[in-house]
């Protein structure tokens, strides 16, 4: 193995080494450093090292697909026209020519059919909108099952929380902007929402829509919404979870030679920043692919906004599908009290669940440090399996999202599967209760049962697929040692924690409220990791570690001293 | 030239006056017919003078046909719905049975029995002979009326959509326009009947003319995805976004630029 050295510097001097020669680039270079410090910021971050992992790369979908958003987005505001002024369409569509529609609409029409490129970059942008959603889920799905929302990143976590609220709410209005019969009946319905609240319901709606629906008011305030409130904030805390992310530095596998104080990976230059800003090509490129090749939104038959009028298949965009099928299911409980309808069937699914949900995600991390009593700082990742409480609570919600998502889309799983919408709702009544209670106990027994993989990979080896038969007759499976990198890799984990037991919070002499709180949080803790399989001790490994090799000893004689002679050498 | 008047009004009277006679005694005839493929093929659950039978619990088994007129029977035989393979809830559209004289004749037959519309004429329903802008101006029409009427159940796109209890607004879409016609004429199965005082004869040709121009038109915006709306979209977004998107990244993690086989080797 040679060295380069040709860019080492050749003295020991104590006057630092600095561009020779007059070249154009060093000049510019230094005349930056001279005024903007660059050189010392650059010096420690240009090499800022990252890990190398794909479930790491999901978080830059999402960024990467809101940079597309703001791309097309930009485009998209040069011709549209957030009006409700009533006018006739003169466009280049003939079905629609001469019908009354707002100024919104119309310009939507435009876009499609009158502005170069029009079209795709509305698709792309509406495309981009979904994917950006769609990952921030799935990122945040990564970074909950391996434990990556612990201390210090709990902070991030509810950022992380906040950008996907903001992200929805900023969907929702872009969903509403064109003006069409699909937006339209979903803004009567957000219109609904907010009416279905007591008492200052019909005070919220006036106020939004500056008097009774639709008025004339609701696009433009929802533009400046999307365009510049959501947006504005959303860049703010995009900025803020990713300098979170650079302080915090960046979660890794566990592996030989990575511990809690270090990264180990690729430099950001030249390695990292090419594999990220290739990877923006990639997201750009998929999402244009998508625009070009698949219709998304087509206004034009679906029509302006009238409120007379509706469509059967009116559904929100994906992300809102989940309150829209708990909307669909939930029987029709009303209450009259004095006067007073509450329509608990609008104010469950819509005004109670989803905040409730956000509020139990926001709190997952601080919920799960104060059962297991953890305040270390991590920077090594769990894998999903050694936290089989934790995964399972995941998966249980993400059985109940998965089951209101689908009653979002009864009306067309009806269709589709030739089923009864009404048998789809009763089913889905009860799934949503027991699904995720199935869900919760499989995924853990399940990941208890790869926990004992891993303890017996550890204790007995690999399974070789090599088949003795003994003296006797029997026949059995060699198992070989794994590799000691593989078993680092294994061992590299913490035992759980014990959790105290009555005597010893009673003998802590904490009393009342105190007491009580404790008791509920060992309960908890020995719930949370009940049936954990505990990785071996060292004592058990050395053990282990004679038992094969004794094994190894006892096949080599008996293949060397064995009444066959057809042994596996000659072959 | 009068002797050629003569002639011609001559031959016109000879080959024109017998056809009238044998018009009406076709049309007995056929009425005759449709009544013997009546008793094969319906009368079991319609009655054998299509007076409807009761099941022992007073339900319906199969409606009266008294009233209902040729253009239920066009239709509903016409469109393969009848006669039905199993009860259900609802006929769906299948293989037509019956040629296109059988169901003239079953047609005729149900409408003796009584009163209903008739089998609608072609220019009832066709735009042939009207100019261009004429046409332009009637589809405009017709795609309002068919959004305030038909989208509710149907989809915007005339998709279909799902009703209570298995039941389903079909798929309008390559349907014949005849078959359009009937269909908003005599409301079958759970349909609303849109009669000619609800929507006049010139504004079902309006949605007719409408729905043959979306099947003209290209979908201007790439695959339609079953035009059902954001159900269908979501999954593509899941599948061919952000499933093809983690694709990708496993792809690039398991890709850096220092595992290339040539490098390691001329390093080890």
């Amino acid at each position: 193995m040679s060295v380069d050295v040709s860019k080492v510097a050749s003295t020991n001097g104590m006057t630092p080494a600095t561009a020779k020669g007059g070249k154009a680039a060093g000049a510019i270079a230094t005349w930056a450093d001279e005024r903007l410090g660059l050189g010392t910021a650059m010096k420690k971050n240009i090499r800022k090292v990252f890990p190398d992992h794909w479930s790491f790369m999901l978080g830059e979908i999402a960024l990467w697909s809101f940079v597309v958003l703001l791309l097309t987005g930009v485009f998209l505001t040069l011709w549209f026209d957030p009006s409700m002024t009533e006018i006739q369409y003169n466009g280049a569509y003939d079905p629609l020519r001469g019908v009354h529609m707002s100024s919104a609409f119309a310009s939507t029409m435009d876009i499609s059919f009158d502005v170069r490129g029009g079209l795709l970059m509305r698709q792309m942008h509406h495309w981009a909108a979904h994917v950006f959603i769609a990952s921030m889920m799935i990122h945040m799905l990564r970074v909950y099952l391996t434990g990556a929302f612990r201390k210090p990143r709990e902070l991030n976590w509810v950022i992380g929380c906040l950008l996907l609220l903001l992200g929805t709410l900023e969907g929702f209005t872009g969903y509403s902007l064109p003006d069409d019969l699909l937006s339209g009946t979903g803004v009567r319905a957000a219109d609904g929402f907010m009416k279905a609240s007591p008492v200052v319901g019909s005070y919220m709606s006036f106020f939004v829509f500056g008097g009774e629906f639709p008025g004339d008011s609701i696009i433009p305030r929802f533009y400046a919404v999307h365009i510049l409130l959501i947006p504005g904030l959303l860049l703010a805390l995009i900025a803020a979870h990713m300098l979170l992310l650079v302080y915090h530095k960046h979660t890794q596998w566990a592996g030989p030679g990575r511990t809690e104080g270090n990264v180990v990976g690729y430099p950001m230059l030249p390695v990292y920043a090419a594999k990220a800003g290739g990877f923006f090509f990639i997201v750009f490129g998929t999402i244009a692919m998508l625009g070009g090749l698949f219709s998304i939104n087509a206004v034009w038959k679906i029509g302006p906004y009238d409120p007379s009028k509706v469509t059967a298949g009116s559904q929100p965009d994906w992300y809102m599908g989940w309150p829209d099928g708990l909307l669909r299911i939930i029987p029709a409980w009303e209450t009259h009290i004095w006067g007073i309808t509450l329509s608990w069937n609008v104010m469950l699914p819509i005004l109670v669940m989803p905040p409730l949900l956000l509020m139990l995600l926001m709190a997952l991390p601080f919920i799960e440090s104060w059962i297991t009593g953890d305040k270390r700082e991590h920077h090594l990742l769990q894998r999903p399996r050694n936290a089989p409480t934790r995964t399972a609570v995941m998966v249980a919600l993400m059985t109940f999202y998965g089951l209101s998502w689908a009653a979002g889309g009864n009306d067309i799983i009806a269709i589709k599967l030739h089923l009864s919408i009404n048998q789809i709702t009763y089913f889905m009544r009860g799934a949503v209760f027991i699904g995720p209670v199935i869900a919760f106990i499989i995924t853990r027994r399940w990941c208890i049962s790869l926990q004992r993989h891993d303890e017996g990979k550890l204790l007995h080896g690999y399974e070789t697929g090599v088949l003795v038969r003994s003296p006797e007759g029997g026949y059995a499976e060699k198992h070989l040692p794994i590799p000691e990198s593989k078993a680092y890799t294994l061992t590299a984990r913490d035992d759980d924690p014990r959790p105290e037991t009555a005597e010893e919070i009673e003998a802590s002499g904490v009393t009342g409220r105190r007491l009580r709180l404790r008791k509920l949080r060992a309960r908890l803790a020995t719930v949370f990791f009940a049936d954990n399989v505990q990785k071996p001790t060292v004592e058990e490994l050395h053990e282990a570690q004679h038992h094969a090799e004794h094994e190894l000893h006892e096949l080599e004689s008996q293949i060397s001293a064995g009444p066959n002679r057809h042994g596996p050498a000659e072959h | 030239m009068l002797v050629c008047g003569l002639l011609l009004t001559g031959g016109l009277y000879a080959a024109l006056a017998p056809a009238q006679a044998d018009t009406d005694q076709s049309q007995a005839e056929l009425v005759k017919d449709g009544r013997e493929l009546f008793l094969v093929g319906c009368a079991f659950c319609h009655g054998q003078n299509g007076e409807g039978v009761l099941t022992q619990g007073g339900s319906q088994y199969g409606p009266a046909l008294t009233d209902v007129g040729a253009a239920a029977v066009d239709f509903q035989v016409g469109t393969g719905r009848m006669p039905m393979a199993q009860p259900g809830a609802q006929a769906p559209r299948k293989e037509v049975v019956y040629t296109k004289e059988e169901t003239a004749a079953l047609a005729a037959f149900v409408a003796s029995l009584g009163t209903g519309p008739a089998i609608p004429d072609k220019e009832l329903y066709s735009t042939a002979g009207m100019s261009e802008e004429e046409v332009q101006e009637l589809v405009t029409r017709g795609g309002q009326i068919f959004l305030a009427n038909c989208t509710a159940c149907h989809n915007f796109e005339g998709s279909g959509g799902a009703m209570p209890r298995g039941g389903y607004a079909p798929k309008i879409r390559g349907v014949d326009s005849k078959h359009i016609y009937e269909a908003m004429l005599t409301g079958p199965q759970s349909m609303d009947t849109f009669s000619d005082g609800n929507i006049p004869p010139e504004d079902k040709k309006a949605v007719i003319a409408y729905l043959n121009k979306l099947d003209e038109s290209p979908s201007y915006a790439g695959f339609t995805l079953g035009s059902l709306g954001p159900v269908s979209e979501g999954i593509i977004a899941w599948v061919g976004g952000i499933g093809l998107l983690i694709g990708f990244a496993v792809w690039i993690a398991a890709h850096t630029t220092r595992s290339s086989k040539k490098k390691d080797e001329a390093a080890a």
